[in-house]
C-alpha cells in the first residue's frame, strides 16, 4: 500500500518534484501558488536529492532560468499564477522556439490585469492557444485534484522530453489550495550526467573534442529556414495531437446531454450529473485532461448522440469555442461560467442547464 | 620586414619557419573559420579572439558554456567553438544563473552589449550580482545600439549623437548615462570588476589577462566577475576605425575610466 498524505495541491506539486527527480525549480512568489516554493524551501531537497531551488527576482527571470536549465538537459520547472504567467510568456515562446523541455505550473486566478486572487480558469486562451508570440503550442494538462497535481509533474516531464516542448500544468486556485489525500509513488532518482547525455544529446553540457558544438537558439534570420522550422514544429504538433489526447468520461454512454468541463469545474459537474440523473435526466460529463491536444474527436462523437452539450468554465467562455469547433453544428452548444474568482454551485449549473435546454 | 630579411640571411627554409615552435602568433583553435559579420574596426572581433584564447589556454573547452545576448553579438555562437545558449534580450544572466547552479563544475559566462545588459536586462544583471552567482560577465560598452542601427543606449554619453538623439543626448530629454560597473561594485555578491579596452595591443593583452582572471575567479565560489570592455562602434559612431579609437580614448574613457574597480582577493 503506497503512502497517502493529506496535502494541498500546491504542496503536491513541490513534493512530486522532489520525489520525481526534478533537477531545478526557479520561481517567484504569487498568490494562490506560493506554497509550491515555500514547500520546496522547507523540504531542502538540495540536501537530499541535490535539486536546486531558487527564488528569482521576477517571473521574467525565473522562466529564463528555466530556459538556461533546460538548455543543459536538466529537468527544470517553475510555477506561477496568471499575471506572472503573462510575464513568462515571452520566455515560453523562446523555449518552444528553441525546442526545450520544461514544466510550467499555472495556478490560475481571476483577471485581466491584477484581477483577484481567487480561483479562475480564464487563462485557457492564453495557455492553450499559445500565449507568447509565434507559431507554437504548449502541451497543456488540466489537473482536477491534488493527486493529479502530484502525478502530472512526472507525466509532464515525460511529454516535455519526448517532444522537446514546454508543458503547462493548467491548474486553478481551488486545485492549488484544496487539501486532499495524495498517494506517493516510489521515488525516482535524478538523472545522472550519463543519462542526461543520452536523453538530451543536444544539451549544452560542454563541448568535448569530437562533437559539434551544441547551440540552443530560436533565431534564424533566413525566412526559408524559419519557415522550414515552423513546418517541422507543425509536424511535431500533429504527432502530439494524434497520440497524446487524454480525457475522462462520466456517465456519457447513454447520455442525452453532455457537459464539457476541465479542472475544478469537472469536479463540480460530476455532482451536477448526479443531481440530474437523480431527476431522471440522462446527463454525462466529458473532462478534457489534455487541453492541448484537445479531445476534438471524442466531443464530435458525443455530439452525434446527444440533444445538446454545455461547456462549464470559470471564465467568460473560452474552451466553449473549441467545443463548438468539435461539434461543428451537430447539436446546440451552451455555455455557463462565473468570473472574477466566483465559483458556481451544482444547483446553479442545474438551473442554467434547464434554462438552456427548455426543461425549466 | 627586418625579420624576413634576417631569416633569409640565415638561410632558414620555409619549412623551418612553419614549425609550431617557431610561430609567434596564430589564430586560436577555438575561433571558427566562419566569416565574422562584425564591421571592420568593431571591438567584438578582438574580444571574441581573447575569450577564445583564454578558454583554449585554460583547456576548458569541454567545461565552458557561453550565453549570447541579443544585439550585434547575438551570433557569437558562430565564432567560438564551444556550447552556447542564445538568450532573450537582456536575460543572459538568468540563463547563466541556472546553468551554473545546475552544473557547478562548468565555466559559465555571458557576453552582453550595453543595450542588452544596461537597459532591458538591468534586473537580471543586478540580481545575478546580488546573489553572487559564480559566473563571468563580459560587457561590451560602446555607448550605442549597434545592431538596430545606432540608437541611444543607456551608456550613450551626454551630447553624443545617435539615431534617436540626433541633436546629441540631452539629459533633460534622455537622462544620464548608467555606469554599471561602478553600480555593481557596491554589491556584496561581486568578486572582481574591471574595465578594459582592446584598441591597442597592450590594452588587448591587459583585457585578456582580466578575462582569464574572471574565468579563474568563477571557479572559486566567491561571486560574480565582470569585465567591461569599453568598445568602439565605428559604424554607429559614423567614424573611421582609427578615428573611432581616438574618439573613444578622448571621450568614453573620461566617463568610463580603464582599470580594476574591485577585486576581493586583493
Amino acid at each position: 500500500m503506497a503512502e497517502k498524505i493529506l496535502m494541498k495541491g500546491n504542496e503536491a506539486i513541490a513534493i512530486s518534484a522532489i520525489r520525481n527527480g526534478v533537477d531545478g525549480y526557479f520561481g517567484y512568489p504569487i498568490t494562490p501558488q506560493s506554497e509550491v516554493m515555500e514547500t520546496l524551501m522547507k523540504e531542502k531537497p538540495w540536501e537530499t536529492t541535490g535539486m536546486v531551488v531558487l527564488q528569482a527576482e521576477s517571473e521574467t527571470s525565473s522562466i529564463n532560468m528555466i530556459y538556461g536549465g533546460a538548455s543543459c538537459g536538466k529537468k527544470v520547472m517553475t510555477s506561477s499564477s496568471s499575471p506572472g504567467i503573462s510575464l513568462m510568456c515571452e520566455g515560453i515562446s523562446y523555449i518552444a522556439g528553441a525546442e526545450l523541455p520544461c514544466v510550467v505550473v499555472d495556478v490560475m486566478r481571476g483577471g485581466p490585469g491584477l484581477g483577484t486572487i481567487q480561483p479562475s480558469q480564464s487563462d485557457y486562451n492564453q495557455i492553450v492557444k499559445g500565449g507568447g508570440h509565434g507559431d507554437y503550442h504548449n502541451i497543456v494538462l488540466a489537473p482536477a485534484s491534488a493527486q493529479d497535481m502530484y502525478d502530472f509533474v512526472d507525466w509532464g516531464f515525460d511529454l516535455a522530453f519526448k517532444y522537446r516542448t514546454p508543458v503547462v500544468i493548467l491548474a486553478d486556485g481551488i486545485i492549488g489550495q484544496m487539501m486532499e489525500k495524495v498517494e506517493m509513488h516510489p521515488m525516482k532518482p535524478r538523472r545522472t550526467d550519463a543519462e542526461i547525455l543520452e536523453a538530451a544529446p543536444w544539451a549544452t553540457t560542454g563541448k568535448p573534442a569530437g562533437r559539434e558544438r551544441n547551440i540552443i537558439t530560436s533565431l534564424s534570420l533566413d525566412a526559408d529556414i524559419q519557415e522550414r522550422f515552423n513546418r517541422k514544429l507543425k509536424g511535431k504538433y500533429e504527432i502530439i495531437e494524434e497520440n497524446e489526447v487524454k480525457f475522462s468520461e462520466y456517465m456519457t454512454e447513454d447520455a442525452e446531454y453532455v457537459f464539457v468541463a476541465f479542472g475544478c469545474s469537472s469536479r463540480i459537474c460530476e455532482a451536477v450529473v448526479d443531481e440530474l440523473r437523480a431527476e431522471g435526466i440522462k446527463a454525462g460529463l466529458l473532462r478534457p485532461i489534455t487541453l492541448y491536444p484537445f479531445p476534438f474527436k471524442e466531443i464530435e462523437r458525443l455530439s452525434k448522440q446527444v440533444k445538446s452539450m454545455m461547456s462549464i468554465e470559470l471564465n467568460l467562455g473560452q474552451m466553449v469555442h473549441d467545443v463548438r469547433l468539435a461539434v461543428n453544428g451537430a447539436c446546440p452548444v451552451g455555455f455557463y461560467g462565473r468570473q472574477g474568482g466566483n465559483i458556481y454551485t451544482p444547483e446553479e449549473i442545474v438551473s442554467e442547464f434547464k434554462k438552456f435546454n427548455g426543461l425549466a | 620586414m627586418t625579420g624576413h630579411k634576417q631569416m633569409k640571411d640565415m638561410s632558414i627554409s620555409i619549412e623551418e619557419i612553419k614549425k609550431p615552435e617557431n610561430r609567434i602568433y596564430g589564430k586560436p583553435s577555438l575561433l571558427t573559420d566562419n566569416v565574422m559579420h562584425y564591421c571592420p574596426g568593431c571591438s567584438h572581433g578582438t574580444v571574441h579572439k581573447l575569450v577564445a584564447e583564454v578558454i583554449e589556454e585554460m583547456g576548458i573547452q569541454d567545461k565552458t558554456v557561453g550565453i549570447c545576448p541579443v544585439g550585434c553579438s547575438v551570433f557569437a555562437y558562430n565564432y567560438i567553438d564551444i556550447d552556447w545558449q542564445e538568450a532573450a534580450h537582456g536575460r543572459a544572466p538568468a540563463l547563466a544563473t541556472a546553468t551554473k547552479r545546475l552544473c557547478p563544475d562548468k565555466y559559465v559566462f555571458t557576453y552582453q552589449g550595453d543595450g542588452d545588459l544596461a537597459s532591458i536586462g538591468t534586473a537580471e544583471i543586478i540580481h545575478a550580482c546580488g546573489r553572487g552567482e559564480n559566473i563571468v560577465v563580459i560587457f561590451i560598452n560602446n555607448g550605442i545600439y549597434g545592431m538596430t542601427g545606432g540608437q541611444m543606449a543607456p551608456t550613450t554619453l551626454i551630447g553624443m549623437k545617435t539615431s534617436t538623439t540626433p541633436y546629441g543626448r540631452d539629459p533633460k530629454l534622455n537622462g544620464f548615462p548608467l555606469v554599471i560597473a561602478d553600480m555593481i561594485a557596491h554589491l556584496d555578491g561581486t568578486a572582481y570588476i574591471t574595465r578594459q579596452s582592446v584598441h591597442t595591443a597592450p590594452a588587448a593583452r591587459k583585457a585578456k589577462n582580466a578575462i582569464r582572471k574572471a574565468f579563474e575567479y568563477s571557479q572559486k565560489g566567491i561571486g560574480l566577475s565582470f569585465v567591461e570592455i569599453v568598445s568602439t562602434c565605428n559604424s554607429g559612431w559614423k567614424l573611421t576605425p582609427v578615428d573611432a579609437n581616438k574618439w573613444m580614448v578622448e571621450n568614453m574613457f573620461k566617463k568610463y575610466p580603464i582599470g580594476d574597480i574591485k577585486d576581493i582577493l586583493k
